[in-house]
């Protein structure tokens, strides 16, 4: 006992020790101090350890304290309104196994929501709850789609703590100047020291960072050690400099083009494709437009397409890939990549001064028509080319826009994201009015949340039609989970009138309507909830 | 708050429920609930039965207890559990609820094998189980308040009694045990004016919750009534005047050495005490090998956290609000270290549960 908690006063004359050895062997074979041998040992030396007990509780003293740990770093953020820190407890108690429920019925999802609470929290730079930080910590842990969130809400305490738990050690990697060396980002020499000593991680890390606060800087840094650096760890930190490219990187850039790893080489000039004023852009311009013109001479001006004969040294250099991936013809390969990599502000003045409308809605002759729009498809998201992608994209209503067109749906979505929000929500509103939610999954992925009101409308009205037509609610339950999260919450007034459950029409799935009603009632539920939460959130006014 | 609302009763103390003190003693007890306080002759023929059956049931106990220190602990650990199921079984056939579930305690504690202290703490629980048999057999000659508590550790029921207390209770601490058979449900209390500490106990049958439930963090204005017994914090709630309302108040803190100082005065009344309430102020968590303590932040001393807590979410949860600067935590400080249950931050801020 002495030995484990705390300590007692050596002094105590009890015989303890002897008392125990007696009690181990039997008093038939030690006889226990102070006591006779004989029929009364047992008892004796049961009244003795009695006493000795006692009096050893009654005497423990505090042990000699181990090593106090270092105070954790100030938190300058506000703390959380009441309201919102208890919200925040609920939807880290409703974690999967906490709760054990399967199916869900018309009780929300609460850790769904989770998410965007934090993203909430973070917009409005709240402080978390110390008490809270372990239970964030453990839901960072099981879902890594939650952690930049999760720790940036969690700030530098969690930090602190999870230095404490092996279970938390993934906060450390995963945070930026989370490592037990990490440098102050405002302190040249840490980083210098720590870009040349530090383990791979940390420096991707480290990269990372510096890049979105000062993106010359962390080029300047990669520069210094460039050619020294392995091939993966150059591949690495070259993909490090996609976010905040601009045409300052153009000359190292152009510099990488002569690596000598040949996926390198492919990243850097695929980054330098991004840059429309590049040298590279423009030499990918000029072999493209050589192989598209228009025909004059037939009745409707069609475009024609001559694909490039061969890949030579120079295109190779400018990360042209030589050989075609198994099926693909070599000659379409190659001008799929010339065009990819071509500005899109070529084009006009290539194809008789036309707008991207009119360029896309030329015939293409010979079936080049595929390759041609999926390379310029490509060309708009590298470029983030919002007029490319409006002409692209077409009228959302047409009729085609819901079939597997030139442009399949993963496209879409990717062309949808280089528009405006408004844009984006009003041209998938119009896809869901002609063409129904089966297709509408992954453009609904795109959306700002919480949706626009002709959006949210328009997702109500289809799953409203849906219902009526006496479909299974379950072949929508990605859009239903999607709606709970990112229709705005104050179209839930709009949805009572969905709650109830209607007769069922006569072809309609059988026990449909009841769990239309049920989904429904989750959704509203969900959205009062989301009302609730970010009402929380809102900073408190001041008392009148 | 109260002089507005309604008075009702909300809870009634039950006649049937039984007595303990802190800790352990209880749910024998409410397993073997007997009868109200005797009032006919013939409820009290049946109460002078049932405490000859105990002074029999505590004189065969006293036999195997010598026997077994006879022939050794080493001994009686290869003949396995059934010497301790059956002891238990024979203290439950003598109607000493409160001894057999000793005796089973100490049937789990040898074989949970014989590493580390385990036969420091066998010849412990050993040697207090002969200390209580003896209490039982010479009650005549105890001070009343001492009697009581032998009473009640042995298992017998009593009710509340003594002068009601009304006060805006602060809920400390609200955590479950359970047995298998029954679940008992703790709820600290701390009186916001009285500075009293408080404990509620309620049971409910395997799988069911206990009905009581007492919001954590909150004060609630209500009437307790003290459970006979020297030193035990035991109460029932006899009568409710609000709804439960946020509060400022903190039960006031002490030391580490403090607390080891009450635990060690409250042995003086109840020798079978395994752990006292205390609030702890200004101390920070420290790491100790596998382990925890709580470590006093003005002086050199500390308290390990004990085992069982250990491995709860609650101790992060401390460690995360204490940041390593100090914090009031309140909890249960007894021979195997101090288990944490409420903590509140150095700043403003509610109560923080931590079972």
């Amino acid at each position: 006992m002495s030995r484990t908690t705390a300590t007692v006063a050596a002094s105590l004359p009890d015989h303890w020790e002897e008392l125990v050895t007696a009690a181990l062997l039997g008093t038939d074979r030690r006889v226990p101090p102070g006591a006779a041998p004989g029929p009364q040992a047992p008892s004796d030396l049961l009244d003795g350890a009695a006493a000795a007990t006692v009096r050893r509780r009654a005497g423990l003293r505090p042990a000699r304290p181990a090593e106090r740990l270092r105070p954790a770093p100030e938190d300058p953020r506000p703390p959380l309104p009441q309201a919102a820190a208890r919200r925040l407890g609920a939807l880290l108690a409703d974690r999967p196994g906490a709760s054990g429920a399967g199916r869900r019925g018309a009780a929300p999802d609460l850790m769904e929501l989770l998410p965007q609470w934090l993203q909430a929290a973070n917009a409005r730079g709240y402080a978390a709850p110390p008490q809270a930080l372990p239970a964030l910590l453990d839901a960072a842990r099981g879902r890594t789609d939650l952690r930049p969130a999760a720790l940036r809400f969690a700030g530098p305490r969690a930090l602190w703590l999870a230095r404490l738990n092996p279970d938390w050690r993934f906060a450390l990697r995963a945070a930026p100047g989370g490592g037990p060396s990490a440098p102050d980002l405002r302190d040249p020499q840490g980083i210098r020291r720590l870009w040349q000593e530090g383990l791979f991680a940390e420096r991707v890390t480290l990269l990372t960072a510096l890049r979105s606060r000062d993106a010359a800087a962390a080029r300047t840094l990669l520069e210094e050690t460039w050619t020294t650096e392995r091939a993966e760890d150059r591949l690495m930190f070259l993909d490090s400099l996609r976010a905040g490219l601009g045409p300052d990187d153009e000359t190292f850039l152009e510099r990488a083009l002569a690596d000598r790893s040949r996926n390198v080489r492919a990243t850097a000039a695929e980054l330098l494709s991004a840059l429309p004023a590049s040298a590279l852009a423009a030499r990918m311009g000029a072999r493209a437009a050589v192989c598209v013109a228009v025909d004059r001479t037939r009745d409707v001006p069609t475009i024609v397409v001559e694909a490039p004969h061969e890949c030579d040294a120079a295109m190779e250099r400018d990360g042209v890939a030589a050989t075609a991936p198994a099926g693909r013809g070599e000659r379409s390969w190659w001008l799929g990549q010339l065009v990819e990599a071509a500005p899109l502000g070529t084009w006009p003045g290539r194809l008789g001064g036309r707008t991207p409308e009119e360029i896309v809605a030329l015939p293409v002759a010979d079936g080049w028509q595929g390759e041609l729009h999926a390379a310029w498809c490509r060309a708009a998201v590298r470029q983030r080319d919002a007029a490319w992608s409006r002409a692209l994209l077409g009228e959302p209503s047409a009729p085609e826009a819901g079939g597997p067109g030139a442009v399949s749906l993963a496209e879409r979505a990717r062309l949808l994201a280089t528009l405006d929000a408004g844009e984006r929500a009003a041209w998938v509103a119009g896809f869901i009015e002609t063409h129904g939610l089966s297709e509408a999954f992954q453009l609904l992925g795109v959306c700002a949340v919480p949706w626009a009101p002709p959006l949210g409308r328009a997702v109500v009205d289809a799953l409203n039609i849906a219902r009526d037509a006496g479909s299974y609610p379950w072949s929508f339950s990605g859009v239903m989970g999607l709606a709970e999260r990112c229709l705005d919450p104050s179209e839930a007034s709009r949805l009572d009138a969905l709650l109830a459950i209607p007769d069922e029409p006569e072809d309609a799935a059988p026990g449909a309507a009841s769990y239309w009603s049920e989904a429904f009632q989750r959704l509203v539920t969900t959205l009062r909830l989301r009302g609730a939460m970010l009402a929380e959130l809102a900073p408190e006014e001041p008392a009148p | 708050m109260t002089d507005r609302g309604v008075r009702r009763t909300v809870t009634r103390a039950p006649a049937q429920t039984c007595d303990a003190a802190s800790d352990g003693a209880g749910e024998a007890e409410a397993a073997a609930a007997a009868s109200p306080p005797p009032v006919s002759p013939a409820a009290r023929r049946r109460a002078e039965r049932r405490t000859e059956r105990i002074t029999a049931g505590a004189a065969e106990l006293e036999q195997r207890l010598a026997d077994l220190l006879r022939g050794g602990l080493i001994s009686a650990a290869q003949s396995g559990p059934a010497l301790w199921e059956e002891t238990a079984a024979r203290m439950v056939d003598a109607q000493a609820p409160g001894l057999a579930g000793r005796v089973r305690d100490l049937g789990a504690l040898a074989s949970a094998g014989a590493g580390g202290d385990a036969p420091v703490r066998l010849l412990e629980e050993c040697a207090l189980l002969h200390l209580l048999a003896r209490a039982w057999l010479r009650r005549d000659r105890l001070p009343e308040p001492l009697a009581a508590t032998v009473r009640s550790r042995v298992g017998l029921t009593s009710s509340p009694e003594g002068p009601a207390i009304r006060d805006d209770w602060l809920v400390l601490a609200q955590y479950d045990t359970s047995d298998g058979r029954l679940t008992t449900r703790r709820i600290w209390l701390h009186g916001t004016a009285s500075g009293h500490t408080a404990l509620l106990l309620s049971y409910g049958a395997a799988g069911r919750a206990p009905d009581l439930t007492l919001p954590a963090g909150l004060a609630v204005d209500a009437e307790l009534t003290p459970y006979p017994g020297a030193g035990q914090p035991r109460m029932a709630l006899t009568e409710r005047f609000g709804v439960p309302v946020p509060t400022t108040v903190r039960p006031p803190g002490t030391t580490t050495s403090g607390a080891l100082a009450r635990y060690g005065a409250a042995l003086r009344d109840d020798p079978w005490r395994e752990s006292v309430p205390v609030t702890l102020d200004r101390v920070q968590p420290v790491p100790d090998g596998d382990g925890w303590q709580l470590a006093d932040a003005d002086e050199d001393h500390a308290l390990p956290v004990g085992a069982a807590a250990r491995s709860r979410p609650g101790l992060w949860r401390l460690v995360a609000l204490s940041g390593g600067a100090p914090v009031r935590v309140f909890g249960e400080c007894g021979p195997r270290g101090f288990t944490p249950l409420a903590a509140w931050p150095q700043g403003p801020g509610e109560a923080v549960p931590l079972c």
